[in-house]
């Protein structure tokens, strides 16, 4: 299948309205797995028919119709099979009226759906893919291009996803309110990673790959409609914010990467940063501190600073030293040693990462490698810099932080 | 994340193959469709393709204009792609585990060949937020 066009308006009203009619059409059928393909083809029929004869005067309406038409149809095919194999007839005609279907829309629905793409039982890269196309309301081909798989390897992991929720027998209605908590960290989890994924690789050829950053972002600012009250969720909205809002920044004219230190912070996006900062500011008044809101914390204060050294290095180190208690890591390890070498000197933070060579979900990755050759570089032990910068490069499995480092490594050969 | 698995094999190998009784060939073969079929149905798979044999492999280089001046003539010892799968998985962990499934495609005498599979990420435009 060819790709939609990008961005003409009818593709972002398809979007915004997936999720509420597939929860729609899924209650009525209290069937999950084939109310989804039962409204992804009516996505794509709308995205074949739409831009010709124009957007249907009810276009949710003209989507569960084509959604419930399908699901009948699939009924009826699946009654036939059991008939001849068991002769039991079942009645199906007059099942259901659309109108009647859309009158049982849920504002909820949309929440349903994320706790139940969410799911644990499921790996984080069949939860993004279910969840991009059950919530974001996105095609498989989009998804697959997103990714740079093919569109059939897509839809098989989304069918297996569905599999897996079906196996796990969750019924299609709001998890009650402690096991939502509970959930929810997954729920977030997810979102992040899609929004990783968006803004990580939007360095690259890849221009014509869908936005998942912006998505991302989009699903998330739903997700806090639709849980007001819950800080964490308008914490990750704000780090996704304050962190999309150096985009322009932090890469070249040549797609190389630009670190924080070196971007030209006039082409940071005011906009996203102020909304940010009063989302975080709302947030942190409202209840205990949690992971998102301490990175978003984090990004603010570096987004806040106008001229790098006017980074406020110490609040960033003790922003770190909450977000060890809160959500220890060995990431968080590694930011907080960055931090402290920027506070109490090179040597205190490379002290600070002897702790993580013995730390098997870390001491193979490149980035300490990379934050050590940094933080030598800085003490001027260049030999043993090089010789880092080296490491962290084969140790790298991205294309521009190769880049990077061995230009890194060039630069201190060549002094 | 992405990997590719690569299937390879000096001269002698692809000549050896060549001489497989015809059980042996169908058998590896039916492996080979089932393998493939096994990663298209799991959702991990992102493409294959297998090569010509080493004896239509050309060594080319710039010649003083810039045509191409082709050698064919390889040492021994030479390994030789014979074909590849990328795959799209969670983990190292799992892009090994499906490696050692490919390397225990049968060979000649109906025996287990335990071809040695060479695992390698491939590398993604991505930066990480380091977060």
């Amino acid at each position: 299948m060819a790709d939609p066009p990008q961005d003409v308006p009818f593709e972002h009203l398809l979007r915004e309205l997936a999720p509420q009619v597939l929860g729609a059409v899924a209650r009525r059928f209290q069937d999950f797995s084939s109310a989804e393909d039962a409204v992804q083809e009516a996505m794509i029929a709308a995205f074949t028919q739409w831009p010709k004869e124009g957007v249907p005067e009810n276009p949710r309406g003209w989507l569960i119709q084509v959604a419930c038409r399908r699901m009948t149809d699939q009924m009826r095919t699946e009654i036939a099979r059991r008939e001849r194999e068991t002769a039991v007839a079942k009645e199906v005609e007059n099942l259901t009226s659309f109108l009647e279907i859309e009158a049982d829309m849920d504002p909820d629905d949309t929440l349903i759906l994320l706790f139940m793409c969410c799911h644990r039982a499921l790996t984080s890269s069949s939860a993004i893919a279910l969840t991009l196309r059950a919530v974001g309301g996105l095609t498989t081909a989009e998804i697959a291009n997103a990714f740079m798989v093919p569109e059939a390897t897509m839809a098989q992991r989304i069918s297996r996803a569905k599999q897996t929720i079906k196996a796990s027998g969750v019924p299609f209605r709001l998890p009650a309110q402690p096991e939502r908590m509970e959930r929810l960290p997954a729920v977030l989890h997810v979102l992040y990673l899609i929004f990783s994924e968006g803004y990580a690789s939007s360095i690259g050829t890849h221009l014509q790959r869908l936005d998942l950053a912006r998505e991302a972002i989009r699903l998330t600012r739903n997700a806090k409609t639709l849980l007001p009250d819950n800080a964490e969720v308008a914490g990750l909205l704000a780090l996704m914010l304050l962190t999309d809002a150096r985009r322009a920044a932090r890469t070249g004219a040549e797609e190389e990467l630009i670190p924080l230190d070196k971007q030209d912070r006039r082409l940071w996006d005011r906009a996203e940063i102020s909304e940010g900062i009063d989302l975080l500011t709302a947030a942190l008044s409202k209840a205990s501190v949690g992971l998102y809101q301490l990175q978003a914390a984090i990004a603010a204060v570096h987004d806040e600073a106008a001229k790098v050294e006017d980074t406020d290095w110490p609040q960033i180190l003790a922003l770190y030293e909450l977000l060890k208690r809160v959500a220890p890591s060995p990431m968080v390890t590694l930011n907080y040693a960055i931090a402290a070498a920027m506070v109490h000197g090179s040597a205190k933070g490379l002290e600070l990462l002897q702790a993580l060579d013995s730390d098997p979900r870390v001491a193979d990755h490149y980035r300490l490698a990379a934050v050590r050759a940094h933080l030598l570089e800085k003490l001027g032990d260049h030999q043993a810099a090089i010789e880092h910068y080296r490491i962290a490069a084969a140790k790298t499995t991205s294309i521009p932080e190769r880049n990077y480092l061995i230009t890194q490594a060039a630069r201190l050969a060549g002094d | 994340m992405k990997y590719i698995l690569m299937m390879t094999g000096n001269k002698s190998d692809f000549d050896g193959y060549a001489k497989w009784s015809k059980e042996d060939l169908q058998a590896n073969v039916a492996f080979m469709r089932a393998f493939s079929k096994e990663l298209k149905h799991s959702g991990v798979f992102v493409s294959t393709e297998g090569l010509g044999w080493p004896s239509e492999a050309r060594l080319v280089r710039a010649g003083k204009d810039g045509e191409p001046v082709t050698d064919g003539v390889f040492p021994e010892s030479k390994e030789f792609l014979a074909g590849y799968w990328i795959i799209d998985v969670e983990n190292p962990e799992q892009a090994y585990k499906i490696a050692a499934r490919v390397s225990q495609a049968p060979g000649a005498g109906a025996k287990s060949a335990n071809m040695p599979i060479e695992v390698r990420p491939i590398l993604s435009s991505h930066a990480d937020l380091g977060l």
